[in-house]
């Protein structure tokens, strides 16, 4: 391999580690951690104590899986219906990491570090590591990921740990509009980030369903937006695929 | 509001929370060269994945909890709206559309007197 015969002039692993550390200083961490104080705030409005909140952070890390455990939480939902909503909202990481795996592992590396890695894998650091590891040489692929993605987990623990006790003294306009950063900034990372039409398609679909399934079947609105509205935005892309005569 | 700070919370967050969302990392890292990124499965996961975190995202702005519960319903439609003309406007930067949209709401609600 001919990266191996200069390994010496890439830098070293705690090089690239802390190359991976810098993300933090990036736009889409700094949305990211303001994204955090919303979910401080949607926490406390739900009554999750401040350590349940920060080990919620360290142990689910993806946004949207801690919104709907709180969620669940907040609507008294039991630990198998909290588990299905849950585990449904976060089926998408499988393709995520299963995307991400071949771009990072080097011939050497063990399954147990990619197990760790893959725990640091949400929308934010997944669109950060498949951006930047291809700027990363492939034998401090993982190391770099690991930099990024402890920072990340460990500077949002911190924000939700120190923030709790302040998200409640907030003026109402700014603890609204943290409310609210949390659904937009999901609308517009999802978007751009969704390289498929059936993303677009479904996104489109699960906005128009959402409010309709909580207003009539409340008990089970998650997974009916998420089943029947994920299948009518599948149908609807392979529709579309007929239209433009491609296989299908 | 039935929850308990105890050691069951724990417990409930470590199933519903850390198991629920790490078996799909850990089937991703299996899965890894082997998964067909052009199967129709794979499709159809993306979609339902997708459209359950739009439902979310819905449910947060036509039935918000806390200070935007008394807010008007088109104000936060309304918001949306503009942050999605941004966005598409502004080659879909995301940073666009969400400045946008928490600078019409954060003016809307202003206006209104909250």
């Amino acid at each position: 391999m001919a990266y191996s015969a200069d390994r010496d002039g890439e830098g070293t692993a705690g090089f690239w580690f802390l190359k991976g550390m810098q993300g933090i200083f990036s736009l889409p961490a700094s949305i990211l951690l303001i994204s955090f104080v919303g979910f401080t705030a949607f926490a406390q409005q739900s009554g999750v104590p401040v350590d349940q909140a920060v080990f919620m952070t360290g142990i689910v890390w993806a946004l949207p899986a801690k919104l709907i455990l709180v969620g669940s939480i907040q609507s008294g939902a039991n630990l198998f219906a909290a588990f299905v909503a849950v585990t449904l909202s976060s089926i998408r990481l499988m393709p995520m990491v299963a995307a991400l795996i071949p771009e990072i592992r080097a011939e050497k590396t063990r399954t147990f570090v990619l197990l760790i890695v893959s725990h640091l894998i949400a929308v934010t650091a997944w669109v950060m590591a498949m951006e930047r590891v291809q700027h990363v040489p492939r034998p401090h692929r993982v190391t770099y990921v690991l930099g990024l993605g402890m920072t990340l987990v460990i500077a949002n623990m911190i924000v939700v740990g120190t923030l709790y006790q302040y998200v409640a003294e907030f003026p109402p306009i700014v603890a609204g509009c943290l409310f609210f950063l949390t659904p937009v900034y999901f609308l517009a990372s999802i978007w751009s980030s969704g390289r498929h039409p059936v993303i677009h398609i479904a996104l489109v679909v699960g906005l128009l369903l959402g409010p309709l399934a909580t207003l009539y079947a409340p008990d089970f609105d998650l997974l009916l937006s998420g089943i029947v509205g994920g299948t009518l935005a599948w149908g609807l892309d392979v529709l579309r695929r007929r239209r433009l005569g491609g296989r299908v | 509001m039935n929850w308990q700070p105890d050691a069951w919370g724990y417990v409930f967050i470590a199933i519903a929370g850390f198991l629920a969302t790490d078996i799909w990392r850990w089937l991703g890292v299996v899965a890894g060269r082997r998964l067909r990124e052009d199967s129709e499965v794979l499709n159809w996961v993306r979609a339902v994945a997708t459209a359950l975190v739009a439902g979310v995202v819905s449910k947060l702005i036509v039935f918000p909890t806390g200070v935007l519960e008394s807010s008007p319903l088109w104000l936060r439609v309304g918001s949306i709206a503009v942050g999605a003309l941004a966005f598409f406007l502004g080659r879909q930067v995301p940073a666009i559309g969400i400045v946008s949209a928490i600078a019409f709401l954060g003016a809307g609600l202003y206006l209104l007197g909250f």
